[in-house]
């Protein structure tokens, strides 16, 4: 293969990488730019994926599927937001505390209602979010360069990743130009003077978990029902996590926070296509050390060395009204 | 935590919240065993008679009680500076790492008496490190520590991969894991130590390390309440802007304490790789470090209370291998449902039941 095709190969399971992880980081810029911390983008992810499975595969249809895992996803947003908004538990426990609930309740239920071990049965295409052929990709396919760039990188994706990508000005078009944008930076950074206006803080903060818990559904279904067609144990592989660390890496910008999971998503797809080459001059390359790249990254970042990651100065605390 | 307003008498904050909610976890666990057609009772007797009925099971529910002893602590300390430590699972990992190392260079050169403790010592060393950084970034950078640490998480998993499977990795095995130490460096097993005595137990991974969990109970609660360090680590944890006027450095406390939060987590290592395994593999520290903090929330970050919560939860491990042996239908998935119902309950939701509990008590008193 020549080069040319390597880097648009690369570059197009960057993009169905990606996908997810703008999904889950949008998500999650929802909720902490409202002031809640996430960490339960990964349980309610892997709890789309598994609603998602599930569904598709009863009701043979993947939007249906769609349709559960964001009620799913959506529910415990809902809870999260029981715990930190109404009662104003610590917001990083009850995101553990939901991770580690998905991971064992899927498996649980998945054995009992398919008996095949936590896994969900094989989905056949019809309930699968399938790759889109874009009108002419056929007819330009063979057209040097630009053929190959709009037949692979640009088409042949499913509809979810184009939904991924368009979430991305919306979110954006949201957060800074509509009132409950600026109420959403508002809160996320000073909540008293937001109550002080006489608009409610918690409801505020309620609303941005439910755009989060639509959001994550989304990304959930994706992985379960577009990229694989089934669930299986652990199938999120810390790729909630790895949304995290993009939404701080892009500072928790919606723009940024899209680059960030697209270098996240090269970076991956670059360890797929590493493995055990020999590159010149260096040698193989460990694996592993692409895969913690993003880590490493967003690590040295926090730490400020590569710009500053400054988070919505409210985040973490619960609001308590005055009396 | 914050704590609403509202007051409470001392005996319905210490004893009957907490037992509220851990009822709760407990009855939703019922209830998703009735969903899925089993007898919630029957499951029950089956798990305490699995972890406490017999010799073996007992032996197995003290070796995973010891792991989440150390994990526990971990968290504990941590949050009495005020930090979460969720990177515990990571600096066990490492912690085992580290005495992986000393026993792979050394279990040919020292007797065993040298060899054990300085092993101990490099899994705490090697935790400790770990925790270091996500310590020093928060204290100097002001990077957050939960985010740091789940990072490290992700790198301590990426790390130990890499060097099972090409530095370290035992040519002769399939399986990426190292060779087996010499028995020079295994630690004994309390079923030796009691034949030893004259007293026959059956066999089970239960090892000396349960009694250094122990100690290390003894060690936290002496640090933490009864010396200027704890005090100054307290102080730290409830209010760190009165800690400076307090002559109290935070930046240096949050580090040391991130470091002891390291090194006590680093001793699962101990536990696991001197202990059972007598070797390095991958994912020893399976879950570990996240029990550690179902576990500090239980026990309410005190020793009794962590020991208390680690037997619970050794109970639970054992006794739900043994259900998932009895009942088709469950898997050892069942007990990571049951933590995190348990993390939701008595942490998160930890004051769900409070204004209940106050207009409930103060209508009685009026």
């Amino acid at each position: 293969m020549d080069f040319y095709v390597i880097a648009v190969l690369t570059l197009d399971a960057t993009v169905r990488v990606s996908a997810p992880l703008i999904l889950a980081a949008l998500a999650g810029l929802f909720s902490e730019r409202s002031g809640v911390v996430d960490i339960s983008l990964e349980g309610k992810m892997l709890a789309g994926a598994f609603t998602a499975a599930c569904v598709a595969y009863l009701a043979n249809s993947a939007w249906m599927g769609l349709a559960a895992a964001i009620v799913v996803s959506w529910s415990l947003a809902m809870l999260h937001g029981f715990a930190c908004i109404t009662h104003r538990g610590n917001q990083v426990v009850s995101g553990v505390a939901i991770n580690i609930l998905v991971a064992g309740l899927s498996i649980v239920l998945g054995l009992v209602w398919f008996h095949q071990g936590g896994q969900t049965p094989n989905l056949p295409n019809t309930a699968r979010f399938t790759e889109i052929v874009l009108p002419g990709a056929e007819a330009v396919k063979n057209v040097p360069v630009l053929g190959e760039l709009y037949y692979e990188l640009i088409g042949g994706h499913n509809i979810l990743v184009y939904i991924a990508f368009a979430a991305v000005p919306v979110v954006w078009w949201i957060v800074y130009r509509s009132r409950f944008g600026l109420r959403l930076r508002a809160v996320g950074e000073n909540p008293k003077a937001v109550d002080t206006a006489g608009i409610s803080v918690a409801w505020l903060r309620y609303r941005a978990l439910m755009l989060n818990g639509v959001l994550c559904g989304m990304a959930g279904a994706y992985i379960s029902t577009a990229q694989n067609a089934q669930f299986v144990r652990d199938m999120t592989a810390g790729q909630g996590y790895m949304a995290l660390a993009a939404l701080i890496f892009g500072k928790w910008r919606p723009v940024p926070v899209m680059f960030a999971c697209l270098l996240f998503g090269f970076l991956d797809a670059v360890a797929v296509r590493l493995q055990g080459v020999e590159v010149p001059g260096i040698g193989v390359v460990p694996v592993q050390l692409i895969e913690s790249l993003p880590y490493i990254l967003t690590v040295v970042l926090l730490a400020g060395f590569i710009g500053k990651a400054i988070a919505p100065k409210a985040i973490g605390e619960p609001y308590t009204k005055e009396r | 935590m914050s704590q609403p307003a509202g007051a409470l008498p001392g005996w319905a904050n210490k004893a009957l919240l907490p037992a509220l909610n851990i009822i709760s976890a407990f009855l939703v666990t019922g209830i998703v065993f009735l969903m899925i057609g089993e007898s919630p009772i029957e499951a029950a007797k089956i798990m305490l008679y699995g972890a406490f009925g017999y010799q073996e099971g007992f032996g197995y529910t003290l070796y995973y009680t010891t792991n989440f002893i150390f994990t526990g602590l971990a968290v504990a300390v941590a949050f009495h500076a005020g930090l979460f430590n969720i990177g515990g699972e990571g600096q066990a990992y490492i912690g085992g790492l580290g005495a992986g190392l000393a026993c792979l260079a050394l279990d040919a050169y020292l007797p065993a008496w040298i060899l054990i403790p300085l092993a101990v010592v490099a899994s705490a060393l090697f935790g400790a490190a770990w925790a270091f950084l996500p310590g020093y970034l928060q204290a100097r950078r002001g990077s957050h520590v939960v985010i740091t640490t789940i990072m490290f998480n992700f790198l301590a998993s990426s790390l130990m991969v890499y060097l099972l499977s090409h530095v370290l990795k035992d040519p002769g095995q399939m399986s990426s894991s190292s060779r087996e130490f010499a028995e020079v460096a295994w630690l004994p097993f309390i079923h030796n130590m009691l034949a030893g005595m004259g007293i026959s137990f059956d066999e089970s991974p239960l090892n000396v390390s349960f009694f250094l969990a122990l100690v290390c109970c003894v060690l936290v609660w002496l640090l933490i309440w009864r010396t200027r360090w704890g005090y100054e680590l307290r102080t730290v944890g409830s209010n760190s802007t009165a800690a400076v006027y307090a002559g109290i450095k935070p930046a240096k406390v949050i580090i040391w304490v991130m470091c002891l939060s390291g090194a006590l987590a680093g001793l699962v290592g101990v536990n696991e790789i001197l202990g059972v395994q007598h070797r390095l593999l991958l994912d020893f520290s399976a879950g570990y470090g996240f029990v550690g903090i179902a576990v500090a929330l239980m026990g309410r970050n005190h020793p009794v209370g962590i020991v208390l919560a680690s037997l619970l939860f050794g109970a639970l491990y054992q006794g739900g291998a043994e259900l998932a042996f009895d009942m088709p239908n469950i898997t050892r998935d069942m007990v990571v449902m049951i933590q995190g119902l348990i993390i939701l309950f008595c942490g998160a939701l930890e004051f769900m039941y409070r204004p209940l509990l106050v207009r409930l008590l103060s209508s009685k008193a009026a």
